[in-house]
């Protein structure tokens, strides 16, 4: 594992392009922080949005798990790219001849997904906890690490995209398409929503239900919106009259479906590596 | 009985409706230098890339080293290029042999003094990208030398590169096969086989017509190029002698194909004592150019 990791390391950090594209996302992650310097001053207007309750414990784990999630494009095209252009410059061949096994190659990819994932879900951690004990009402222990299930769902989330990337980056090869593919699928879930919706009618569950086994749409409802869970947008919506009270909690078979989804895209990357002539 | 290397058993490979590769079963044996030849599309990179683990089989075995060892691992004791140098563009030469060493799980403590032996020491630093074919193709020797390998797999070494470049590339090939390396060299250029191997295996769309040594596959007598004044006594000469076989006319002269040891002394002293004075005179030897040329056409 020691061997294929190093392997990778070499791979990703001697391209400019993709080690431009790691720092970027690391420091976007940071950049989060920076919310907590919007602060409107004009006149008799005051506003802070560090002070509305955003980075209180534990709603901030929800809320930046969910800022957060949106960077991902950055390593999504590092994932693809560091797929594709294994046959883009025909070295995937050659590390076969060199002695790589199929499946070695696409472990070795797969725990590329899994060190992205685990550094981006640490990173997060440590800039949640540090903005909330700077900020937070409330920093008893207790309160502190309560809801940490929206860590787990960040890191669970991300694995299933990453693992989305590989497996699209090696069914079609070429960086540009794959990431094309990535940005229609989302439309195709979009398009088949609507379509269940137009069938179903308003007021039904059949669409959502139907959509949250679909790849991109499980993995959003890992973490649902955190921002009508504030309580200055719950005082305004009960004021128009909507009731915001909704379910944002993370649950097992949302887990289960995103698992399930992983599993199939590391096999299927799998099966398709056995199977080409390259 | 020399160690087994590869040995392939009835391979077979198809593309869709097209069959590449035809019921093919042959055996590389340690310290030989085989040549795989055939005309382009014979199912020579097919068959390489099958034993190398990048090409599926359709049906049909083969196993490295006796079966000791799985294929992948097998292929960390072998050194192959094939056709094209495969890089990574953005990383210096060292950099790149140093990830073939990783993948190999050795030591990369070889690297330099086998750039040295490619000529490319003082360029390691350098991007692949910025090398020429010639360097690439060095470059992807000196590669698949880095695990000092049991065997040594070219596929079309030289193609593409000016003549320096083949100069370059054909020394080294018959430098590392003086040390005893087992080398598999798949061509089209048959001087390069020639030169370079002493056993080959012939394929001609997928099918093998031939196995054995090189020397034996051009292993006729020879012939002779002859012309005189006094043609038709010539002839009637030559047809009436025991040691020629068959007898032809090409663009004005005489070819005379050898049945048994003849040398061209002799025959000028025989000819001249029955009074014919050839004005031309030369023995020549078969090559495998003509030997393969006339296999692959008459099947």
């Amino acid at each position: 594992m020691k061997r294929l990791l190093q392997i990778e390391f070499q791979k990703l950090w001697q391209n400019r392009m993709s080690k431009f594209l790691i720092i970027a996302y690391f420091s976007l992650l940071t950049s989060i922080a920076l919310i907590a310097a919007i602060k409107f001053d004009i006149g008799p207007i005051k506003f802070h949005l560090a002070e509305q309750g955003i980075f209180n414990f534990p709603y901030i784990w929800h809320f930046n798990t969910f800022v957060a999630s949106f960077f991902k494009l950055f390593l999504a095209i590092i994932i693809i790219s560091m797929v594709a252009n294994e046959y883009s410059n025909r070295t995937l061949k050659q590390n076969l001849i060199d002695g790589l096994s199929k499946k070695e190659f696409i472990y070795s990819k797969f725990l590329m997904v899994i060190v992205f994932s685990i550094i981006s879900t640490v990173f997060v951690f440590i800039i949640s906890l540090l903005l909330g004990i700077g900020y937070s009402d409330y920093t008893e222990v207790g309160i502190i690490f309560s809801e940490l299930e929206f860590i787990l769902a960040y890191f669970i989330k991300h694995i299933g995209f990453f693992s989305f990337c590989l497996f699209i980056g090696m069914l079609v090869k070429r960086s540009a398409f794959a990431l094309g593919f990535l940005i229609i699928w989302n439309f195709i879930e979009w398009i088949i929503y609507g379509l269940l919706f137009w069938n179903f009618g308003k007021g039904s569950t059949y669409p959502d239900t139907i959509l949250s086994f679909f790849p991109f749409r499980s993995m959003s409802n890992l973490i649902d919106e955190p921002f009508s869970r504030l309580s200055a947008v719950k005082a305004i919506a009960s004021q128009v009259g909507e009731d915001l009270n909704y379910d944002y909690a993370v649950h097992w078979f949302e887990v289960a479906i995103v698992g399930v989804w992983t599993f199939l895209f590391i096999y299927g990357a799998y099966k398709l590596l056995l199977k080409r002539d390259l | 009985m020399s160690e087994t290397i590869l040995s392939i058993k009835n391979l077979n490979k198809s593309y869709g409706t097209l069959q590449a590769v035809k019921d093919l079963s042959f055996t590389i044996k340690k310290g030989n230098v085989y040549g795989i030849l055939g005309p382009n599309g014979s199912g020579k990179s097919t068959t390489l890339g099958i034993a190398l683990n990048v090409v599926n089989k359709t049906s049909g075995e083969f196993s490295w080293f006796n079966n000791t060892v799985s294929t992948h691992d097998a292929l960390k004791k072998v050194g192959a290029i094939i056709e094209h140098p495969n890089f990574y563009p953005y990383m210096s030469a060292y950099d790149n042999l140093k990830l073939v060493c990783k993948i190999k799980g050795i030591s990369s403590d070889i690297i330099n003094s086998k750039l040295e032996l490619v000529g490319l020491l003082d360029r390691k630093d350098s991007k692949f990208k910025a090398f020429s074919l010639g360097m690439k193709q060095r470059l992807a020797i000196a590669s698949a030398l880095l695990n000092d390998p049991e065997i040594l797999i070219l596929d079309e070494p030289t193609n593409g590169l000016d003549p320096q470049g083949i100069h370059q590339i054909r020394a080294l090939i018959t430098e590392i096969a003086s040390k005893g390396t087992t080398i598999l060299l798949a061509s089209h250029l048959l001087d390069e086989v020639e030169k370079v191997c002493s056993h080959a295996v012939i394929l001609r769309k997928g099918v093998k017509i031939y196995e054995g040594r090189v020397d034996e596959l051009i292993a006729t007598k020879g012939f002779f190029e002859l012309n005189a004044t006094k043609k038709e006594a010539l002839l009637d000469f030559l047809n009436n002698h025991t040691a020629f076989g068959s007898i032809k006319e090409e663009e004005g002269k005489i070819i005379a194909l050898l049945k048994e040891d003849l040398c061209p002394e002799e025959l000028n002293k025989v000819l001249s004592e029955k009074g014919i004075f050839v004005s031309h005179l030369v023995k020549r030897k078969e090559s495998l150019e003509n030997q393969f040329l006339q296999l692959t056409n008459n099947k």
